[in-house]
Formats: structure tokens, C-alpha cells, sequence
């Protein structure tokens, strides 16, 4: 027998802080393994900005950066323009990304740098304690939100991929999920070539990949795969935006 | 033939591996309890595993090794 | 070398590129633009990179980015611009590297004036961000000072992985003065491999650039081992001009512009027979607190001038610890001390002395 799957060199033994069913724990596992397969885990330099991920550095096993609340893009800016020939990636949250981080991960796509983003949107900030997000769905529950979000009082959910998908210099947008082994495969698939986008030097590139929060959500791990599919998928549908192609 | 591989103590007890599993052959030990204080995933009949790998796939903290 | 003629805020630029500074993240705000105007003209002929960024908050960020790196890199605002900074330059102080930020300072607050001010005493020497941390800050009186100042703050970065704040006003940023480019003290730099973020090729453990403690004992250590480098930095780099000190019955407190119209105060009232003598300040932080602590028995009184509300006069009055007695003379919001101001306001001292 031989072994068809075991734990990527490119994270660390570190065991990770996430919640039990929390989906960024696949979401690291997938983008290390991209990085390993492209050969580039000696080449590579991370950004993990406040938010759950903050701990990132400990788990990702390359270069990292930890950065300031929604400034990731910004701080891959810098590292990228000063080593041009390594592989600088984000990892952001959608509170991160799409709330208090919206100039930077706009204008990183509006220069087009040759960077990739990863985006974990679970609807909800975690790590301060589920509070409401840009993303959070209507009717969803949070902590600054107690009887669900209203369109009235807080708008609509924001559409990350979408909006991005309209600015030139974003080379590559795919949305994608992880609730599933078959969407889990596609997700992989995304991020190696949001990674091979940026290796190739079409621009900037970034995979929005929706994610649970079992613990702020208030749903059993399980059930949470059920509910993003149920609930998040129909408002941020899964697929393509934007390819080197049509950029 | 195949064989999977549970590294029982950094098991968080999420339970997404059972629902990844197409053979529906793995199961919370409800018999012990690991060191962070969960019953651990585990496969009590392993020759009825194919090797797919859905399981480590779905799997947030690298718990298990998959060989075919 | 020959001399030039430079403005001010060029001349900057000039100085950052001899210092071997290949990258400058900035964005436009008054009265600094000149330099990353001249940076984004003269960086790419120095194989090195200017970005416009989306926002202060963003060009800060890079400068952690690329600082984080190992590669010399730098920034420059104005006032409000700074303040916007702050929260960078407190993780890149946190995460201790080396990177250099020109502040031309303007009136405030709020968004206050495009004229000449010194109201970022506070912001520069007291953190300005959360936290216990300090930056080196440097406050040229002249362009000369300043290209010689800019310059050497790389060196000082790298030497103590600090960023080093170099501090103008709008007036010697628009200012053109006669320079020459000249080398800096060689100081033993240390390397930077041990924690440049580079990629690990393979053989080595991944460097972290990080702020993060979030063990209490482990954050309190990380705060224990800068304030031992603060304590290095205070022996080590505090600096002041000391002028017509001999004999002097009143002592002047002044940095940057503001030092050079005391200085003609003091040159006037010697004419009459008064002598007067300045201390100034050449390192804001660390404040030459000793300068102050050895003033001649004759001195009888200090005045700290500023283009401020009174600022740094907290400085000079903890360095004398009540051994005088201190007053302060200040115009703000771009209004620039006249000598005739100060030689009234030290008339009137001299005469409460006497």
C-alpha cells in the first residue's frame, strides 16, 4: 500500500487554534499543498492580517508577516515590489477584507500586483465574537445584529468576488466553497491557479472561499456545511469572475 | 484495499469526516476520549474502505492518513 | 564632492537614495509632495521602486512589508498624514525594523494648515501609536543637517532595527540651501539575514515579522528587551548644538527653524552687551537631557521657543527638574516666531531676573 494522502510540508506540526469544524483548517491544508506542489514553499512570503487567521504564522510553513487589521494587501505591496521573484500571498477574513480592509484589497487590484489573496468569508467576524460583517446574510444572526441583519438598517451583503471582478488589474476571481470533498477539490484547483496567475505575472489574483463558523453560527460543525450550502451559496454563487484571459 | 489512519489526539471531534465518508464507515469512539477531551473519528470497519481520501480531504486539522 | 543647490524636500530624496534606499511608499499631501515627486523620477533610475499608494495607512504598510524584507525603504508625510501612519509605525516598531519616515510638519489640528508649524513634538517623541515604544527622531536645522541627518537615519535604523523619524517643518522642506553629499559615521551594521523575510529556500526555519505576543509574560518580556535598546539608543545617539552657552543669563530651548531665529536673537542682543545661549536639540528623541542638566551657574532662566503651543518645553522642563525657572514663547498655526518676539519676551525675563 501507499499513501495517497498525508499532511503537506507546507504547514508545521503546530497544532492550529480553529474552533472543532472551523474550515479554515482546510483552507491553510489546501494553499500549502498548492504551494508545495508548485515547488514554491522556499520562495514563498505569507500575509495574515488580524482576525482569526492572525495565528497563521505559526502554521504556514514559510516566510510570514503578521499585519495590522485589513492592511495585508498593502503590507504584500511592499514585500512584493521589494522581491519581485517571490510568491507573496494574503490570508484575509471577510471582516478583515471586506470591512475595514476594502481600500487596500481594491487598490492592490487596481495596480494589478502580482500578489494572491485568499479570502475566507464566513459571513460573521470571529475571532472578536461573531459580531454582524459586511457579509453577514440578511436575517442572519450575530452579536451586533441580535435579530438578524436588516436591509434597512445595515444594506445588503457585500459581493467581494463581484465587485473585484470589475477592476482591470485583478487577473483571476474565483469564488469557491469547502463544504464539501467535491467542492474542496475545486477549491484546490482555484487556488493553484490563482497562484500560477501570479507566478505567470498576469496580475493580481484572488480566491474568495466560503467558509463555516460553527461556533459563532451557533450550528453543530455538521450541520454548518449544510447551512453554507443552503443559505451562503445562493447569495454568493461559486465560480468564475475574472481569468488572465478576459483581464 | 485501503487503509486510513487517525492521529486520534489532535482529533477535534468536528465529525466533518463522517459526512465525507461515501462507505459511511466512520464513527465518533464514544468509547474514549482523546487528550483535548473529544471522541476521536475512527473506522471500525476498515476493510469496507476504498481509499478516497474524502475524509483527510474534508478534515481541518490533518488528523488522518490515507494509504490504497 | 561640490556643493548644490537643492530645495529642501529634494534634497531629502537625494540624500535617501546615496543612503543606498531603493523603495518609498508615500502619498501626496502638502508641503512634502517634492519628494515623493522626486523619488518617483529619480528612484527607478537607482534600480529601486516608488508606489503612490491608496492612502497613508496603506504607504506605511508597505514600508512594513518591504522593511520586513530587509531592504532600506522609506516614507514621508505631513502632520495629519503621520497621524494617520501611527498604527504602521507602531507594529514596525513592534516588530523592530528598520525603515525611515520624514515627517515635514504642518499646522494643526485637524487638518489644520499647510504652513511651517512644530506641533508634532508630541507625535513624534511620545510613540504616537498605541504602546511602549519609541522612535529615533532627528531635527535638522539646515539642509546640510538634514541630507547629513537622512542619511545617517539609515544607518541608525538598520543598527538598532528601529524606525528613525526625521523631522522638518514646512520651511526647510521648501527651503533651498547649499549641500554636499557626504558619508556618514561607518557604524558596524549587523545583518539582517537572521530575520529578513526572503523566502526559506528550503533550508532554514520561516522567519516571522510579528507584534503579536499574546502570552502576557511573553509580551512583557518582548516590552523588557526594547526598553533596554531605548536605554542603548538614550546613551548613545542624544545630540544638541550648544551656542554662545559662556556667560550666558538665559538659555534657549530650540530645534529645527525655530533655533535658527533664536539664534539671531541672541546674536542681536550680544550687540547689546546680553548674553543668551541656545541649546538645541538635534535628536528630539532621545531628548540630550544632559545638556540641560551641565548649563553654566550663570543661567538664571530658560526659555524654550517653539512654532507650537508648547510642546517640547515638557522635555526641557523634566530635564531641569525645577534647577530654574522655564517659560515658554510659541506662535502656531504657521505663524513664525519673529527674533524681535524673543528678544522682548527675553527682556522681560531678564528684567523679572534682575
Amino acid at each position: 500500500m501507499a499513501i495517497v494522502f498525508e499532511k503537506t510540508k507546507g504547514l508545521t506540526d503546530k497544532e492550529t487554534h480553529y474552533c472543532p469544524g472551523c474550515t479554515h483548517g482546510i483552507i491553510h491544508r489546501l494553499v500549502a499543498e498548492v504551494l508545495e506542489e508548485l515547488d514554491v514553499l522556499g520562495n514563498a512570503i505569507g500575509v495574515a492580517p488580524v482576525g482569526c487567521s492572525v495565528l497563521a504564522y505559526d502554521y504556514f510553513n514559510v516566510d510570514m508577516h503578521e499585519a495590522s487589521h485589513g492592511r495585508a494587501p498593502a503590507v504584500a505591496t511592499g514585500i512584493k515590489r521589494a522581491m519581485p521573484n517571490n510568491v507573496v500571498f494574503t490570508y484575509q477574513g471577510d471582516g478583515d477584507l471586506a470591512s475595514i480592509g476594502t481600500a487596500e484589497i481594491v487598490h492592490v487590484a487596481h495596480r494589478g500586483e502580482k500578489i494572491t489573496t485568499i479570502f475566507v468569508n464566513n459571513a460573521i467576524y470571529g475571532m472578536t465574537g461573531g459580531q454582524m460583517a459586511p457579509t453577514t446574510l440578511i436575517g442572519q444572526k450575530a452579536t451586533t445584529c441580535q435579530d438578524g441583519r436588516s436591509k434597512a438598517h445595515s444594506g445588503m451583503p457585500l459581493r467581494v468576488s463581484e465587485m473585484l471582478a470589475t477592476i482591470d488589474g485583478a487577473a483571476f476571481v474565483e469564488r469557491v466553497s469547502v463544504h464539501n470533498p467535491v467542492e474542496i477539490r475545486k477549491a484546490k484547483k482555484a487556488i493553484k491557479k490563482a497562484f500560477e496567475c501570479q507566478i505567470k505575472g498576469e496580475g493580481f489574483s484572488i480566491v474568495e472561499v466560503l467558509s463555516t463558523c460553527p461556533t459563532n453560527w451557533g450550528i453543530a460543525p455538521t450541520e454548518s456545511l449544510k447551512w453554507l450550502e443552503a443559505n451562503m451559496i445562493p447569495y454568493y454563487p461559486l465560480g468564475n469572475f475574472r481569468t488572465p484571459e478576459e483581464a | 484495499m485501503a487503509k486510513v489512519t487517525f492521529k486520534e489526539d489532535i482529533c477535534k471531534g468536528c465529525q466533518l469526516c463522517t459526512t465525507a465518508c461515501p462507505k459511511n464507515i466512520i464513527v465518533m469512539a464514544t468509547d474514549r476520549i482523546n487528550v483535548k477531551g473529544y471522541h476521536p473519528a475512527t473506522v471500525l470497519e476498515m476493510e469496507k474502505c476504498i481509499g478516497c481520501a474524502n475524509c483527510a480531504l474534508i478534515c481541518p486539522d490533518c488528523v488522518i492518513t490515507v494509504e490504497r | 564632492m561640490a556643493k548644490v543647490l537643492m530645495k529642501g524636500n529634494e534634497a531629502i530624496g537625494a540624500a535617501a537614495i546615496q543612503a543606498g534606499c531603493k523603495y518609498f511608499f508615500g502619498y501626496p499631501i502638502t508641503p512634502q509632495n517634492e519628494l515623493p515627486e522626486y523619488m518617483s523620477k529619480e528612484l527607478p533610475k537607482n534600480d529601486g521602486v516608488f508606489v503612490q499608494a491608496e492612502s497613508e495607512v496603506a504607504a506605511i504598510n508597505m514600508v512594513y512589508g518591504a522593511a520586513g524584507c530587509g531592504v532600506r525603504v522609506m516614507t514621508s508625510s505631513s502632520s495629519p498624514g503621520i497621524a494617520l501612519k501611527q498604527e504602521g509605525i507602531t507594529y514596525i516598531a513592534g516588530a523592530e525594523l528598520p525603515c525611515v519616515i520624514v515627517n515635514i510638519v504642518r499646522g494643526g489640528p485637524g487638518l489644520g494648515g499647510i504652513q511651517p508649524a512644530q506641533s508634532d513634538y508630541f507625535q513624534s517623541t511620545r510613540g504616537g501609536g498605541n504602546g511602549d515604544y519609541k522612535l529615533l527622531v532627528l531635527a535638522p536645522a539646515n539642509l546640510q543637517e538634514m541630507v547629513d541627518m537622512v542619511q545617517e537615519a539609515f544607518d541608525m535604523a538598520d543598527y538598532y532595527r528601529n524606525p528613525v523619524m526625521v523631522v522638518g517643518d514646512g520651511m526647510i522642506g521648501q527651503m533651498m540651501e547649499p549641500i554636499e553629499f557626504r558619508t556618514p559615521v561607518k557604524r558596524e551594521l549587523p545583518s539582517k539575514e537572521g530575520w529578513a523575510t526572503t523566502g526559506t529556500k528550503g533550508n532554514r526555519k520561516p522567519h516571522i515579522i510579528n507584534s503579536l505576543f499574546l502570552d502576557p509574560q511573553g509580551l512583557e518580556d518582548h516590552n523588557i528587551r526594547l526598553q533596554k535598546k531605548y536605554k542603548t539608543m538614550k546613551e548613545n545617539e542624544a545630540r544638541y548644538e550648544a551656542y554662545n552657552m559662556e556667560n550666558a543669563e538665559i538659555v534657549l530651548a530650540a530645534y529645527g527653524t525655530t533655533s535658527r531665529i533664536c539664534k539671531n536673537a541672541i546674536d542681536k542682543l550680544k550687540e547689546e552687551g546680553i548674553n543668551i545661549g541656545l541649546i538645541r536639540p538635534q535628536t528630539l528623541w532621545p531628548f540630550p537631557e544632559k545638556a540641560f542638566q551641565e548649563i553654566p551657574e550663570t543661567v538664571k532662566a530658560a526659555l524654550t521657543v517653539e512654532m507650537s503651543e508648547g510642546q517640547m518645553i515638557d522635555d526641557v522642563r523634566l530635564a531641569l527638574n525645577g534647577k530654574i525657572p522655564t517659560e515658554f514663547y510659541g506662535r502656531s498655526g504657521g505663524m513664525i516666531p519673529t527674533p524681535d518676539a524673543i528678544i522682548d519676551k527675553i527682556k522681560e525675563m531678564l528684567g523679572g531676573l534682575k
